[in-house]
């Protein structure tokens, strides 16, 4: 049951496609490439950022900040959407329409309201491969982790609930594969939100928590 | 692991390098050639001269070409680059004909390496129509844009998209360059390289030795712009912001420092602009540089105490990031790639005026404590996002990108 550490490397492609209000982005959001969907939730994780984001991913943002909608209501419900509730993309491109159609059909002015920077529609293209490496058993993790890249925890980590059966991350599904002899483990695991965190404290929490378990500490 | 690439994991770390070892390996040594306009001088030339390098090391067959032409073909481009970047610019029809022709004798002279390449990176206009020379080309062809192209003159950039067209796939610096074109636009920011002559650290005697060459005072603050003598990177309203600061602290003195590059015919009227505009103040410096000054101008940037790049267009703005990762605040025009450098209130400050220049000028010059805040902050921003690994690693997922198809997830290895 040896883990097979893959890595990953995050392409972006602009799509040509804009809004420059709210019926704009719900009209886009229907027809844009689903890899526009992805990028916009998952791809800020691996974009350079100079802070924590406030809002965990692009079109929550935008539409609160200073040179888009300003509308916080919109940008909080935005903001809340788990993008692992959803079996796939296109489901989740769903739940996008409707809170911004619900939005749109609740407040006049933000029909009317023109951002002053639009919405530039990006989409990704994710490259996996092979790193070659593989962790042999968990108790190996604290050791094999620190050599690990930043974007194989995005992948492992993030990516995974997009596309693992239970939505979870890879770690927890290796781990799973023990029966409960890691239950802990998984339970601390879980208790990590990974979207606001830059990747590089991401992968040392992760790390932290595997040493940690594995020297004997408690919760 | 071999000594370039040694060298660059001991800045860019050693999980970076792995990564791109691993990327690469997927690629199978595919051969690579990039084509430009000039040797020396300029964002894309420095850039070049250690990516194809890079790319050798992690077992590409990467080379770098580069197109020659006449005086004529020279205007003719930098009537495109001034155009792209939205000026109503019209090249006579005559230009136009001797750009074809420059491109169809590069063309032949290229041809066996071209022909047969995995992928070719075409970069920037000048070299843009030699895919309609190569029918028979084998690999990928990539048209490169490293200019600000968001509102470009539409005439010129419609007779340039015939070329472009034609491409697989074109790239450009951020979103906003992106154009209506019938291929993907990949979006890549250039880089830096903390390596070269224009980024290493230097001996603190260094520094001071170029400074007393052209006459400053270490004692006394400094302001420093870094860029080509060209009208988009506003030299006059940096030595206005200047002026206006002076009042405010009188011992401030200004460099306006420069390359000549061989693709640029309008640089000595531009510096004879600046150089009339600073006439008789002994605090300003107006400085024509050689091309390949990297030394010196490295130690320029190290010696100031605020980097200025105040652009009223750019493409990203190279000088930025140089002055970034040298740990200075830098206060930049808010335009194309500065504005995703220079963090409002972080690393720096976004200014569309020389007066606001002035202003943010004065206000760093009183705060000591805040300027070197700022400045370990961009050093570390730079670290983590615009060295040549990063870019070098993007390219490497673009080709792979481009050898399967517009699927958002490859699976490689």
């Amino acid at each position: 049951m040896a883990f097979a550490v893959k890595d990953c490397a995050l392409a972006a492609i602009a799509t040509g496609v804009r809004a420059h209000n709210l019926r704009e982005l719900r009209d886009n959001l229907l027809t844009v490439h689903p890899g526009s969907i992805y990028y916009h939730f998952w791809g800020g994780l691996l974009r350079p950022a100079f802070e924590n984001r406030e809002y965990m991913n692009d079109f929550a943002s935008w539409s609160w900040k200073a040179h888009g909608l300003h509308d916080e209501a919109l940008a909080e419900r935005l903001s809340v959407i788990d993008p692992t509730d959803f079996e796939d993309l296109e489901e989740l491109r769903q739940e996008l329409v409707e809170v911004t159609s619900d939005r749109l059909e609740e407040s006049e002015k933000l029909r009317l309201l023109h951002a002053d920077r639009p919405f530039m529609f990006i989409r990704s293209q994710i490259v996996i491969f092979d790193t070659y490496a593989a962790i042999e058993h968990p108790s190996r993790f604290p050791m094999a982790a620190p050599m690990m890249t930043p974007s194989s925890f995005f992948f492992h980590f993030i990516d995974a609930r997009s596309r693992t059966k239970d939505r979870v991350d890879d770690f927890r599904e290796w781990l799973m594969e023990y029966g409960d002899e890691f239950r802990p483990l998984i339970d601390r695991l879980a208790s990590l939100d990974p979207y606001f965190i830059p990747l590089a404290e991401l992968k040392e929490k992760i790390v932290g928590i595997f040493a940690g378990y594995f020297a004997g500490e408690t919760v | 692991m071999s000594g370039l690439l040694e060298a660059y994991a001991k800045v860019a770390g050693e999980d970076t390098i792995s990564h791109l070892r691993q990327l690469s390996s997927t690629l199978g040594g595919m051969k690579v050639v990039h084509v430009n306009s000039t040797r020396e001088g300029g964002g894309v030339a420095e850039i070049l001269c250690r990516l194809v390098p890079l790319q050798q090391e992690l077992g590409f067959d990467a080379r770098w070409e580069v197109i020659t032409g006449g005086k004529e073909f020279y205007q003719c481009t930098k009537g495109f680059h001034n155009a792209l970047q939205g000026n109503p610019v019209v090249v006579p029809e005559r230009l136009l004909r001797e750009f074809e022709k420059t491109n169809l004798e590069n063309a032949e002279r290229m041809k066996d390496v071209l022909e047969d390449a995995d992928a070719v990176f075409i970069h920037d206009p000048q070299p843009a129509p030699l895919i309609k020379y190569f029918p028979n080309r084998k690999g990928k062809w990539i048209w490169r844009c490293h200019i600000d192209a968001s509102q470009p003159y539409r005439p010129v950039w419609n007779y340039l998209k015939r070329f472009v067209a034609q491409y697989d796939t074109s790239v450009f610096s951020l979103a906003e360059f992106s154009q209506s074109l019938p291929h993907p636009q990949y979006i890549i920011p250039p880089s830096i390289d903390p390596l070269s002559e224009k980024n290493i650290g230097l001996p603190e005697d260094e520094v001071s030795r170029v400074a007393e060459t052209f006459g400053l005072d270490r004692s006394r603050p400094l302001i420093v712009q870094i860029s080509r003598f060209d009208r988009f990177k506003d030299p006059i309203g940096v030595i206005r912001a200047y002026r206006l600061a002076k009042k405010f602290a009188p011992g401030l003195q200004l460099v306006l420092a420069g390359g000549g590059a061989t693709d640029d015919p309008e640089g000595g009227i531009v510096l004879g602009e600046a150089q009339e505009a600073a006439g008789g103040d002994s605090d300003a410096h107006v400085l024509l540089l050689p091309a390949d000054a990297h030394r010196t101008i490295n130690a320029l940037q190290r010696a100031a105490d605020i980097v200025v790049q105040k652009s009223i267009r750019e493409g990203f703005g190279l000088t930025v990031t140089e002055g970034l990762w040298k740990g200075k605040p830098v206060i930049g025009g808010n335009t194309g790639g500065i504005k995703i450098q220079v963090i409002d209130h972080h690393t720096g400050f976004l200014v569309t005026t020389p007066e606001g220049a002035a202003l943010r000028i004065r206000y760093l010059l009183l705060n000591r404590e805040r300027r070197e805040e700022m400045g370990r902050k961009a050093r570390e921003y730079v670290r983590r996002n615009y060295l040549l690994t990063r870019q070098l690693r993007e390219h490497l997922t673009l080709i792979a990108g481009l050898h399967h198809g517009s699927e958002y997830r490859i699976g490689m290895g």
